[in-house]
């Protein structure tokens, strides 16, 4: 049994990362799940959310939204909308839409919530991922 | 034989127009660089999203409207091509193509979606069948310019008010070369993988087989479009280049020749008027 997984992630405009990882930690629409070597074959929906893998014995994250990710017991290959790694997260911007998204939730009707919501939810995630770069 | 005065003017205005293929070929030069990069990077998504929807496609059972044939007697036939010309045979080789297609009778029944300029003009002309034009889009192409399309190419398939959606566009292939491809875009025909490794694999499907297909296939038409779209702009960029170097080459060619006329025609008319002078002179001291 292999040890290693070749982590993948592309967006529509480029190949973020290509990496051998130990363990990958997926924000799938039905929750997050830890993938390990060996996993069984799977393929999931992606959601908003942390997307975390450790190789060398050190975590790193990427912000995700929106996507998919199949699953082989030795490659995760992750196609998403956005993913960002930390450095490239502007914190000022992310919590400035924060804000935006708060204040817009407070007064928004019910067909505006869901979009609000996630668009929220994604600078709770940046804000999130950029302050892991800092730990 | 042309005064020296004509061909300077000549030559003249030669110089002019190679200076502006000069810098039209810089400015492609440009352009192509940043579209290159695009189609590049867009491979890889693309790529990975089709290995994926082959392997689903082969292991499951489920289908899905975009995978079955609709009930839709008309075919469209999207034709890419530039918004500019000259860029040689970039649109008329893919436009007359296009046109031996169209009279094949591959299709009983065909409507024209054009996209760049060149393609709206050559099918209004000659009285096609225009459903949709972009007459500004290749000009300033966007990430969700491909997207926008095949959402409105989706919604006619599955209402049924078309049967098929075939894709014709320049590939990007170097810097020099680029192939004419016409290519099925629904029904879906899920890419064949070439190497099913472990073909009786079961996956586990999070949330179902069937939400994922539904989630996977729209997204597969929107990137097919916008590679095509991003192929056709960066091949439109090569193909000007080389266009515009030919022109300057051409440009250069023709001044050397004139120089050369300019050049004889000058020591022609010196020469004449020497021998005026000097048998002038003569004739006086006679």
């Amino acid at each position: 049994m292999r040890d290693h997984l070749r982590l993948e992630v592309v967006t529509q405009t480029r190949r973020v990362l290509e990496v051998e990882a130990e363990e990958v930690q997926l924000p799938g629409t039905l929750g997050a799940l830890g993938v390990l070597p060996g996993h069984t074959p799977l393929l999931t929906t992606l959601g908003i959310g942390e997307l975390m893998y450790r190789s060398d014995h050190r975590e790193s994250y990427l912000a995700l939204q929106w996507g998919f990710a199949e699953v082989l017991p030795d490659r995760v290959t992750v196609l998403a909308s956005i993913a960002e790694m930390p450095e490239e997260i502007d914190v000022a911007t992310a919590e400035r839409e924060r804000d935006e998204a708060e204040v817009a939730l407070k007064t928004a009707g019910a067909m505006e919530v869901k979009m609000i919501t996630a668009r929220l939810q994604m600078a709770l995630t940046r804000i999130k991922v950029a302050e892991r770069r800092n730990s | 034989m042309p005064s020296t005065r004509d061909l300077r003017r000549r030559i003249r205005s030669v110089k002019g127009t190679q200076q502006l293929t000069k810098a039209m070929k810089m400015v492609a030069a440009a352009k192509l660089r940043r579209a290159q990069q695009r189609i590049v990077q867009a491979r890889p998504y693309s790529a990975t999203l089709a290995r994926v929807l082959a392997s689903l496609a082969a292991r499951t059972e489920h289908t899905h409207p975009l995978l079955r044939p609709s009930k839709g007697e008309t075919a469209w036939l999207v034709v890419v091509t530039s918004d500019k010309g000259l860029c040689g045979a970039f649109n008329s080789n893919l436009l007359r193509e296009a046109s031996v297609l169209l009279q094949s009778g591959r299709w009983e029944s065909v409507e024209i979606v054009a996209v760049g300029r060149k393609a709206v003009d050559h099918f209004r002309k000659r009285g096609y069948a225009v459903v949709h034009a972009e007459t500004e889009m290749m000009s300033h192409l966007t990430a969700q310019d491909g997207p926008k399309l095949a959402d409105e190419f989706i919604r006619s398939y599955t209402s049924g008010q078309v049967g098929s959606v075939w894709l014709m566009y320049n590939r990007f292939l170097s810097l020099i070369r680029h192939e004419r491809v016409l290519a099925r875009l629904l029904p879906v025909e899920p890419p064949a993988e070439p190497d099913l490794a472990e073909p009786n694999v079961d996956y586990i499907y999070e949330p179902d087989a069937k939400t994922l297909l539904a989630e996977l296939l729209p997204r597969h038409v929107q990137i097919q479009v916008q590679t095509a779209l991003y192929d056709s702009a960066a091949a439109e960029q090569a193909a000007r280049m080389t266009a515009m170097d030919a022109a300057t080459k051409n440009a250069h060619d023709m001044i050397k020749h004139l120089t050369l006329v300019y050049n004889r025609t000058r020591q022609a008319a010196i020469t004449k008027e020497l021998i005026e002078i000097v048998s002038g002179a003569q004739a006086l001291e006679e």
